[in-house]
């Protein structure tokens, strides 16, 4: 599925630089999903199906308008439902449309083994390559946000493309096409966030929100996926949407420190015991001991041999015959 | 065991029987497996491991049932072995005078049994490795079934996993080392079974006498 249309910035697992990295300037893209104005229609998810033709998988029912209650491998885009009661008694949706946050930092990225199964284009788009997953799933355990999703059959991981495909061609991605209300936004980063400003200020000034506010996560360096919130200082209301996400701690030791740690321990210890061989080479060499008592055995049978055989023949000669037969030693 | 088993003919004896050697061997290719493969994932650097091990996926879908086999080896081992690995005083002993060892200078050290101390280390290390990396190696093979309020247990096998492959690792270069290259005549032990009386007098003073009883004849001239 790679995108010939777009050039790449960081690839997962690879040795080595990057290739045509910084050889070509983009914009970095961004989505920018207004919850004020989701109207909770589904609109998107059924074009995100549609684009990428996913297969139909079966949905529940627990009495709300939630299908599901997560993404899955062939459900990259879901709208959350939360029942939200205000301090006045008064009840409000919050809704939000969940998918891959295609973090600038991303830890699914950063975790995966294999060698450009995970790439970032220049554009600030996540993209995973399927043919060259080995479905470890160590991406699921990167990623803040519990995007990636594996499908046992394939043994693969799947998630938002963001339609990398659509954009290389300079067209938004599906989901933004088929939103009916407008509150779904693609463009430059730069572009969205202005008008995410215009937008929060309007929300503050004139709706009474006085806590609305752009998600925009510096931990995992921003993502190209922004929220408009009416609450910003509690993400968390909208189906778990972490306040202060992070490529997580255990990660970041695995991947950094220990993985140092453990390839010093390796190459250490190689180098180490070989110079210990050079030095000391092995354990029997310099025995001389025992060397000496092996050779003063050997030297007491072969004279216990000369004696007997000495006797054998005195034997022989006294009686004037052959020797007999078990006389030989063994 | 009782002495005439062990006793063999041209002043050999028999140090490991058949079913332990062969178990010995499932465990130890099975880790060589393990290691290569690991190792694979571990760093970018040595992924191109994973294509002579099968190719990237094939490497991914055998290591965990490579895992299994490893550890049903290992837990037999126990079952075989671990009466011989208590500590005892000489072993105290033994690694006060451990540098003697390092620098080839057996004759100083106190009179290992059938086991010197380091080789029980050895022993506990793996046995200790391999419950870890069995634990953390289930929970890296199915990720999808860790539930997301429960995902600690992954951030858990992420470090526990590499850490005691690390530990293990080194433990296998250490054991490669000394039986193969430094104690001549242990490579043997593990192939043939048996080891020459020098070897064990000499390495397994302790051993030695269990093994020979009174008989000093069979000792080589004082
Ligand atoms: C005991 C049963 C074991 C199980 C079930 C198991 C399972 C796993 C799984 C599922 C992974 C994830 C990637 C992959 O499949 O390769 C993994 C990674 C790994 N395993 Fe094991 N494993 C076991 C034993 C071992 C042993 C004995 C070693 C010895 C060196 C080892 C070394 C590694 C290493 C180095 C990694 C890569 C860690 C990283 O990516 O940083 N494993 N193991
Ligand atoms: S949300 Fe998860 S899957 Fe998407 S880019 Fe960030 S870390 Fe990767
Ligand atoms: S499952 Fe695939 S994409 Fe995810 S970390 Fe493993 S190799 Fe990379």
């Amino acid at each position: 599925m790679s995108q010939e249309t777009m050039r790449v910035q960081k690839i997962s697992a690879h040795a080595g630089t990057v290739p045509g990295e910084g050889t070509q300037r983009e914009y970095t893209v961004s989505k920018l999903i207004d919850t004020t104005t989701c109207i909770g229609c589904k609109a998107c998810e059924v074009a995100c199906m549609e684009w990428n033709d996913l297969p139909f998988g079966e949905t529940f029912f627990d009495n709300t308008y939630q299908t599901m209650p997560e993404t899955r491998w062939n459900y990259w885009n879901l709208i959350l439902f939360n029942e939200h009661e205000k301090e006045d008694g008064s009840l409000m949706w919050l809704m939000r449309k969940n998918q891959c946050m295609h973090c600038a930092d991303p830890g699914c990225l950063a975790a995966c083994p294999s060698d450009g199964a995970i790439i970032q284009y220049t554009n600030g788009i996540v993209d995973f390559q399927q043919e060259k997953c080995i479905g470890c799933g160590y991406c699921i355990t990167g990623c803040p946000f519990n995007i990636p999703k594996f499908n046992p059959e394939t043994k693969r991981v799947y998630k938002c493309t963001l339609c990398a495909d659509r954009v290389g061609e300079g067209l938004e991605p599906a989901c933004i096409k088929a939103c009916p209300t407008g509150c779904l936004h693609f463009g430059s980063k730069e572009d969205m966030k202005e008008l995410a400003e215009k937008r929060t200020t309007q929300l503050r000034e004139h709706y009474n929100f006085p806590n609305a506010g752009v998600y925009d996560p510096a931990g995992v360096g921003g993502t190209g996926v922004m929220y408009i919130l009416h609450d910003a200082t509690q993400p968390e209301l909208y189906g778990g949407l972490p306040k202060d996400p992070h490529i997580p701690l255990a990660v970041r030791l695995w991947k950094g420190p220990i993985k140092w740690l453990g390839n010093l321990a390796m190459v250490g210890g190689i180098i180490g015991l070989f110079i210990h061989y050079l030095r000391f080479g092995p354990k029997d060499k310099e025995d001389e001991q025992i060397r000496e008592e092996i050779a003063a055995a050997q030297e007491k049978e072969v004279k216990a041999r000369e004696e007997n055989r000495a006797a054998v023949r005195a034997e022989v000669n006294q009686e004037g015959g052959e020797p007999s037969k078990g006389g030989h030693p063994r | 065991m009782s002495e005439p088993e062990l006793l063999l003919p041209h002043n050999r004896i028999l140090r490991y029987a058949f079913h332990e050697r062969l178990t010995h061997w499932v465990s130890g290719f099975s880790f060589l497996y393990l290691m290569l493969t690991g190792l694979a994932f571990w760093s970018p650097w040595l992924f191109w491991i994973a294509y002579v091990c099968g190719g990237p996926q094939v490497s991914r879908v055998l290591h965990p049932w490579v895992g299994l086999i490893f550890v049903v080896a290992l837990a037999y081992l126990y079952i075989m072995w671990h009466a011989h690995m208590h500590t005892t005083e000489t072993d105290k002993e033994w690694w006060r005078n451990v540098n003697h060892y390092t620098k080839n200078e057996d004759e100083l050290m106190p009179p290992a049994g059938r086991y010197n101390a380091g080789q029980k280390l050895l022993f506990w290390g793996f046995v200790i490795c391999g419950i870890l990396l069995v634990l953390s190696g289930v929970v890296l093979w199915l990720p999808e079934y860790i539930p997301w309020n429960l995902r600690i247990l992954r951030y858990l096998a992420v470090i526990v996993h590499p850490g005691a492959a690390m530990l293990s690792i080194g433990l296998f270069l250490i054991h490669i080392y000394m039986s193969v290259f430094a104690e001549r005549g242990a490579l043997n032990s593990m192939i043939g079974g048996d080891v020459s009386r020098d070897f064990v007098r000499r390495y397994h003073p302790g051993w030695y006498k269990e093994v020979m009883g009174d008989s000093t004849q069979a000792l080589p001239p004082k």
